[in-house]
């Protein structure tokens, strides 16, 4: 037993716990998961936009040697709810059924029809060839605007209307009251084009049934696995304490994963059908149809300004894309931005309006940054073309209207309280890093010659809401759940530590990060603590991992199980030393007495004696386990400054990153190293958004960028070096001082690399150009200019 | 069915196969060997990539036929004894993966690269790698774990 600590973990970059059986090949995705009587399922989907089924016949398919069942939507509908939307935003809002399999109509190109059941998954899938659907082709849906427009086709024709909602809010002064007195009044468009998430493992449900006891575990590539038990023990009917939920290594997931699918709820019902255990499996093409989307907003902005620069309001209506069926967070969505279009800025008023619309595409929710990456990309992209209108430099612009250091904690417009930050110490970091001067001198000079490559240099100063979410807040929001978080820590009897968080990583860390914390708060050895996650029967409660909330929610609740736990040693620790409790000192995992430093135990040694019980003081439960639940009093407001200096090759369309300089401030640090890495992640999202990425259809509503072959995933030959740096500014809402890094990557880099590309191109009179600035985009741009 | 004798991580396998089979398949399906994942149907993103012959291929673009009388080596045969290879050794200490899902296929996709290229460039690390893709790290840590391997000096 070690009682000499290293040094304080929590600040030290650690290389990954996670890491071993990953690169070694020992890994554990729900794809491997091999149990004897293993069935295969292949989903029949519709390869139209919208249609009624007249007739979905599977009886050929039975018929195939190695098939053992058959199922159309009908056949599973006995006996299943409606897949479960969570967030109804307003009172109002329409809510359509959403089968998991269709029974009377589909409603995007993706939606399931029927599923097969076979020994083997090859055979299961050719059989999906021989299942006969007469369909009744109905009228896509595809235009928000159109589909808004009197006598439009109807998605949902028992609704009567594609609006989903209209959800308001407005706060400060009225925005026309500051128009009034506002010298200039900008009114923009920005479209965000849908994006698929791609997380590189495809989804995959395996379930196996316990017949005699009508239990089941459904092992699935989830973020979520709390909240998908919940949610599927109601839709399914199973009850709640005979379903278990394991996600096991989950590759990736960006939002993606934090869904309840129609698959998890398809693969109970055929498992309960069959006494026999199943397994789906995606593809990427089916990942890329039936997968949520992110994004999928028309944005119209107004900003009213002083001459001087001074920022008035802002007004913003959007529309937003559903897709087909609203998902478990759809519609709240872009709420999840709502707040957030201000941005670091000061200003009298702000106004804004959402309108959920329903289209015949895949479903939409959360992507890397759900809602905040929207936001941030108006407020960043309007602010550059008022730099542009108002004759000021872009970072001078920002400068006047930024909240202050001295001015935390500050009630932004929107209503939210940002606890601290310093978008000066940030901003100038970012400009040495970056040479700003030296680039635009450089720029200039191109332009002058008439170079035939362009040189743009964009900016984004942001902020973000981390922390999901305070559950009042949640309550006020219409969001079903809380936005609490669990952790339980053991001492086992040989001193070793056990931590059980609700959390449920994909990637990001946890099991190392939350052992760096464990160590500090007990004062015993990193490589003693265990991390246990992702199952509901080991870890029995929890919200999850999503919207950059485990460190700031469960990482906190980690911290206190972990006093919690020396809290109680440290009454044993008096007891067996004969001591007040008072005379103790807790350094390093050690309990000693103050004056007399022999008279010591270490709260391993503790962990020993209550595990034995043999002494303990009176009326103590044996053992120092602690668990402890948080719920967030507020959210926190990370921030950051990110510049982008890009080439345009005007006479291709062609832009290549020349330099890419970030500094965010996350508040402390757990593990400097992952916090990098997650920078880098969101940064290529973002980048990939900016410059790559978009889910095409054609006018018939089919998927047009339907495989890895027509979307473009960057490659490592897509993207630049990144210098990424930091500031530290503590949060003051938590103990660690920790503010959350997921999305922030995301969230600030598409708003940089769309303002460089524009910046680039204004001497030749380009305003805008629509995202992703293919070198299609660039070059058609730069013609209308000319024109 | 066709008969095929493949010697995959150091041992030999005699198995019957439809021809169709796909060599990712056979691998995760027939003899267990789940190291190596799948990402996409369309061969693009590398995932599965593994040494045929002491080549780098992805497995899920070559028939198992196709690897009859053949070496195959995934990612589940690289340590030796416990003791990791260089590029897993560096794939760790640079921080180069974060879900993991794309690592086998970026050690293996590397190891072709260093024989060839002892000594890249950054960027010919990147052109090498450019068939397989990561959602997560943004590849910058994956170019510093192989110049890191290479015994290059890496960039802070
Ligand atoms: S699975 Fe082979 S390249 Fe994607
Ligand atoms: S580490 Fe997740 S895809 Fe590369």
């Amino acid at each position: 037993m070690t009682d000499q600590m290293a040094g304080p973990e929590v600040g030290r970059s650690r290389a990954r716990k996670e890491d071993a059986h990953l690169i070694t090949g020992q890994t554990n995705w729900t794809d491997n998961i091999q149990v004897s009587g293993l069935l295969h399922l292949a989903i029949l989907r519709s390869p139209m936009a919208h249609a009624r089924l007249d007739r979905v016949d599977v009886s050929a398919a039975l018929d195939r040697p190695g098939v053992i069942a058959a199922f159309t939507g009908r056949d599973l509908a006995d006996g299943m709810g409606s897949m479960p939307c969570v967030w109804p935003v307003t009172e109002d809002i329409v809510m359509p059924d959403h089968p998991a399999v269709a029974v009377d109509e589909v409603r995007y190109a993706g939606d399931p029809i029927a599923v097969v059941v076979a020994r083997d998954r090859y055979t299961a899938a050719d059989a999906l060839e021989a299942i006969e659907v007469d369909y009744t082709p109905l009228p896509p849906v595809l235009d928000l605007e159109d589909a808004l427009a009197e006598g439009a086709p109807l998605v949902h024709s028992d609704k009567g209307t594609n609006r989903c909602y209209v959800w308001p809010l407005a706060t400060g002064e009225s925005f026309d009251a500051v128009r009034e007195r506002a010298d200039l009044v900008l009114k923009r468009r920005y479209i965000q084009q849908r994006l698929i998430p791609n997380a590189m493992e495809p989804r995959a449900v395996v379930v196996t049934p316990l017949a005699a006891s009508g239990e089941y575990t459904l092992y699935s590539s989830t973020q979520v696995p709390h909240i998908a038990r919940v949610l599927l023990a109601m839709v399914t009917g199973i009850p709640e304490q005979k379903l278990r939920v394991i996600a096991p290594d989950v590759g990736g997931g960006f939002g993606s994963k934090l869904q309840v699918y129609g698959e998890e709820a398809l693969a109970l019902a055929v498992a309960r059908k069959l006494g026999r255990p199943v397994k789906w499996t995606e593809s990427r093409s089916e990942n890329y149809q039936a997968t949520h989307h992110g994004r999928g907003q028309i944005q119209d902005i107004e900003i009213a300004a002083t001459r001087d620069g001074k920022l008035l309001g802002l007004k913003v209506d959007l529309l937003a894309d559903m897709g087909a069926y609203l998902m478990i967070i759809t519609p709240g969505t872009p709420l999840l931005g709502a707040f957030m279009y201000p941005g670091i800025y000061k200003m009298d008023a702000y106004d804004f309006t959402c309108t959920g619309v329903f289209t015949t595409r895949t479903p939409t929710d959360a992507y890397r940054g759900a809602g905040r990456p929207e936001a941030t990309f108006a407020i960043e992209r309007i602010m550059d073309d008022l730099a542009v209108e108002l004759g000021l430099d872009p970072i001078e612009l920002r400068r006047r209207n930024w909240i202050r250091h001295e001015e935390f904690p500050y009630t932004s417009v929107a209503g939210l309280t940002y606890d601290s930050g310093n978008y000066e110490a940030a901003t100038e970091k970012a400009l040495a890093l970056f040479g700003y001067d030296k680039l635009r001198a450089e720029q200039a000079d191109r332009n002058e010659r008439g170079d035939t490559v362009r040189l743009g240099i964009g900016v984004s100063t942001y902020t973000e809401m981390c922390g999901l979410a305070p559950s009042r807040v949640l309550r006020d929001l219409r969001y079903a759940a809380g936005g609490w978080e669990a952790a339980t820590i053991r001492m086992l009897p040989t001193g070793k530590v056990e931590v059980v968080t609700g959390t449920s990583p994909h990637g990001q860390g946890h099991a190392t990060c939350w052992s760096q914390i464990a160590a500090d708060a007990l004062g015993v050895p990193f490589e003693d603590v265990e991390v246990v996650h992702g199952d509901t029967r080991a870890v029995p409660q929890g919200m999850d991992t999503y919207g950059s909330r485990s460190l700031v929610v469960g990482g906190i609740a980690v911290h206190h199980a972990a006093e919690k736990v020396v809290a109680k040693a440290r009454k044993v620790a008096a007891h067996l030393l004969e001591a007040s409790e008072n005379d103790l000192e807790f350094t390093n995992g050690v309990f000693s007495v103050k004056g007399s430093p022999e008279a010591r135990k270490t709260i391993q040694e503790v962990a020993f004696e209550t595990f034995s019980s043999h002494d303990l003081p009176d009326g103590m439960e044996p053992t120092i386990n602690a668990e402890h639940l948080v719920d967030p009093e507020n959210f926190s407001y990370p921030h950051g400054t990110h510049l982008c200096a890009v080439e345009v090759d005007t006479e291709t369309g062609q832009t290549r990153i020349r330099s890419y300089v970030c500094v965010d401030d996350v508040g402390k640090v757990v593990n400097p190293m992952i916090v990098e890495g997650q920078v880098h992640g969101g940064l290529a999202q973002g980048i990939a958004q900016a410059l790559y990425e978009e889910a095409v259809y054609d006018d018939e509503g089919n998927l047009l960028s339907g495989t890895m072959a027509d979307y473009l995933v960057p490659s490592a030959a897509d993207l630049p070096d990144f210098v990424t740096d930091r500031t530290e500014t503590p949060s003051t809402l938590n103990p660690l001082g920790v503010k959350g890094v997921g999305e922030a990557g995301t969230i600030a880099s598409t708003p940089a690399v769309v303002n460089a590309v524009v910046d680039a191109l204004r001497p030749l009179g380009v305003a805008d150009v629509r995202m992703p600035c293919t070198p299609q985009r660039v070059w058609e741009a730069i013609e209308e200019a000319a024109r | 069915m066709t008969h095929i004798s493949v010697n995959v991580d150091g041992t030999t396998y005699e198995d019957e196969v439809e021809p169709r089979l796909l060599l990712i398949h056979y691998l995760r399906d027939r003899l267990g060997l789940t190291g190596t994942p799948i990402g996409c149907d369309t061969s693009n993103c590398g995932a599965c990539t593994v040494e045929l012959d002491g080549e780098s291929v992805k497995s899920c673009s070559v028939l198992a036929v196709q690897a009859d009388g053949s070496e195959v080596t995934t990612v589940q045969g690289l340590a030796q004894d416990g003791e990791w290879t260089g590029l897993q050794k560096a794939f760790h200490e640079q921080h180069g993966l974060q879900c993991g899902y794309c690592t086998p296929g970026m050690i293996m996709a590397a190891r072709d690269l260093l024989r060839e290229n002892p000594h890249p460039s950054s960027d010919d690390v990147r052109q090498a790698l450019e068939g397989n893709l990561c959602r997560c790290t943004g590849y910058q840590n994956i170019v510093r774990a192989v110049l890191a391997a290479s015994g290059q000096e890496v960039p802070a």
